[in-house]
């Protein structure tokens, strides 16, 4: 099990290494550059500042140098847009906010939608599955952008119940309005995903054989069904988890959040190359590292499994 | 009093073609220890029959009729009825044993359950218990192997553990839906030997469910011939070999592959088994019997008692078809 979980920390590091290559290659093919800007520069600025960034130097160089600095001081760089902050402050002061917001989505994401597709399967094409899969089917078409405005006219305008936005250190009431708003798409696809899985293993013979057993129907779901049923949702948690800890820009921008899913977006259209690689490389690390938990965790459940 | 009493059993699926008769007016009784083969090709209907005894339809199957077992009605009753009577009165071995354990849990749990559930055991006796049990169906190093998980065993040794499941509150009566048919020849042997043995040991009646005539042969006292969901004959085992009453069985014997007519083609039956998304009106064997005539399709004689424990389901006299 450590061989394997430090075998697999391993290639990591060349993953990594390959992801920087590919995302700077592809940054500096996209047309324009840091300092393209609506106000046109004279030529000599933009070409100090240039020098100053190192972008005059050729591409395999400023990887190298990119590299040498994350390797050595952990230094992400400077911001080529915000002039006074590093990559490192943008994300420290970033993903904080993102990783509360989403932490509380996966969670409610998880529960609800487990619950709600154990439930539908366990009580198939009755008025409840129905239920449970319009419901879902609406969450799942419902596109954040819709969910977010809709919310905040509700619970902000009509009701005012809750802040519309901002951010305020993550307290409680700032939070319920990003987090509904970043977990209905999720609960959906988790609902359905749980009820196709339980309604198979419903279907499969070890299950025929606990109730030829004479085990009542709870004791059979609870001890026979549950365990595999659960092990194809694991493998989709494992990415949705990151993707939810990372943030969405639709969030920071309806609710003001300031997370770092909003720092991905601008930095891409803003050309800021510097604040776009560490991003990237903080969602491509986090992804390693949870689909190796994920990993692990099947270990634990499924005997047929061992590293 | 017989110990399983079925009358008129039928059993019907709801599909989205229609509605699938499966079994169509089955009816016997098993006294005590007594075994019963009841052999047919694939479709026709054993299976659900025998999962229809249990309680363990499909959701979409629907059971019409009577089933008694000691006096008791159990078919279509409340969950808690046929759950007191599953694996303490009545137990039911698979056919595939590689997918009928839990690949998830330990074989010692998968056992336990069994008798912390129905008979409230410790884990501890119930786990003693159990190891004596897998003695019994001969897996060596039972008290070591009972802590493994089934993708640990051979296939043979996985039925071996399902027959020690299923036999683990001593039931009256053992359902044995085509236990060797996902497994090797000589394993199928050993499997049927220890199922002797283990009948004759316990004594426990047994319904032995196969499309083998051979399986059949070494192992039960009388023989139900289903077809089409429907009885074709019911006899003992050795006339129904010697002097067959029904076209239909007639066919099976004579498919049976013999080693002394090497290099002939195999004997068949021609034509394939009725679509039952349209169940026949008459005999569901006409279309593909030598002996039909018109009538044939138009209904099918009840089944008769012509010679003492013997009993036929055809238009035909037993001279038409001699």
């Amino acid at each position: 099990m450590f061989s394997f979980i430090a075998r697999r920390l391993l290639v990591a590091v060349p993953t990594l290494l390959i992801l920087i290559v590919i995302s700077a290659v592809l940054m500096h093919a996209a047309p324009g550059g840091p300092f393209n800007s609506e106000r046109k520069l004279s030529a000599e600025v933009v070409a100090n500042l240039q020098a100053k960034y190192g972008l005059d130097q050729p591409l395999y160089v400023q990887i190298w140098t990119y590299i040498r600095d994350l390797v050595l001081h952990f230094d992400f760089g400077p911001s080529f847009k915000y002039k006074d902050r590093t990559v490192n402050d943008i994300i420290a002061q970033g993903f904080p906010v993102t990783l509360v917001y989403g932490f509380w989505s996966f969670v409610i994401a998880t529960i609800l939608g487990i619950g709600a597709g154990v439930i539908a399967a366990i009580r198939q094409n009755t008025p409840t599955d129905y239920l449970v899969l319009s419901v879902a089917i609406i969450g799942a078409v419902l596109p954040g952008y819709v969910i977010a405005p809709i919310l905040v006219l509700v619970f902000t305008l009509k009701l005012g119940w809750l802040p519309g936005g901002g951010w305020e250190d993550g307290e409680w009431r700032y939070l319920v309005l990003p987090v509904i708003a970043l977990s209905t798409g999720y609960i959906a696809s988790i609902a359905r995903l749980m009820r196709s899985s339980m309604l198979e293993t419903l279907n499969s013979n070890f299950v025929r054989t606990a109730r030829a057993k004479g085990l009542p129907e709870w004791k059979v779901i609870t001890r026979h069904v549950m365990k595999p049923a659960l092990l194809p949702i694991l493998s989709y948690l494992g990415p949705v988890f990151v993707g939810m800890i990372t943030g969405s820009v639709v969030i920071d921008m309806y609710f003001s959040t300031g997370g770092i899913g909003k720092s991905f977006v601008d930095s891409a259209l803003n050309r800021d190359y510097s604040v776009m690689l560490g991003v990237t490389l903080l969602v491509g690390a986090l992804t390693i590292v949870f689909n190796l938990i994920v990993d692990v965790l099947y270990a634990f459940i499924d005997p047929k499994i061992r590293y | 009093m017989a110990l399983l009493d079925v009358k008129n059993l039928g059993v019907t699926f709801a599909t989205n073609d229609g509605t699938v008769t499966a079994v169509n007016g089955v009816s016997f009784s098993l006294e005590r220890g007594e075994t019963l083969g009841i052999v047919g090709e694939s479709g026709s209907g054993k299976s659900q029959l025998s999962f229809a005894i249990m309680g363990l339809l499909a959701k979409n199957g629907r059971a019409t009729g009577s089933v008694c077992f000691k006096d008791q009605e159990i078919l279509n009753v409340a969950p808690s009825v046929i759950n007191a009577l599953r694996a303490v009165h009545i137990s039911m071995v698979f056919q595939d044993p590689m997918t009928s354990l839990n690949p998830y849990m330990r074989v010692s749990d998968q056992m336990a359950e069994v008798l912390t559930h129905h008979q409230g055991m410790s884990k501890t006796d119930a786990l003693k218990a159990c190891v004596q049990m897998l003695d019994a169906v001969k897996i060596p190093d039972s008290k070591g192997r009972i802590r493994l998980y089934p993708h640990e065993f051979s296939g043979g040794m996985r039925q071996r553990v399902m027959i020690a499941m299923a036999l683990l509150c001593r039931p009256d009566l053992l359902i044995a839906d085509e236990p060797t048919t996902a497994l090797d020849v000589t394993v199928q042997a050993q499997i049927m030997a220890l199922l002797r043995e283990l009948q004759a040991e316990f004594g426990m009646a047994t319904i032995l469910i196969t499309h083998d005539l051979g399986v059949i042969a070494g192992f039960c006292r009388n023989v139900m011939v289903l077809y089409g969901g429907q009885v074709m004959e019911t006899a003992p085992v050795d006339p129904l070999f010697e002097s067959p009453s029904h076209p239909y069985t007639r066919g099976l014997i004579n498919a049976i592959p013999r080693v002394d007519t090497q290099g002939e083609t195999l004997v068949t039956i021609p034509g394939t088994p009725p679509n039952m998304l349209r169940a026949p009106k008459g005999c569901p064997f006409a279309p593909r019997c030598a002996y039909a005539a018109e009538d044939c399709d138009d209904h099918l004689a009840p089944l008769t008692t012509f010679a003492p424990g013997r009993l036929r389901a055809c238009n035909r006299s037993l001279k038409d078809l001699a």
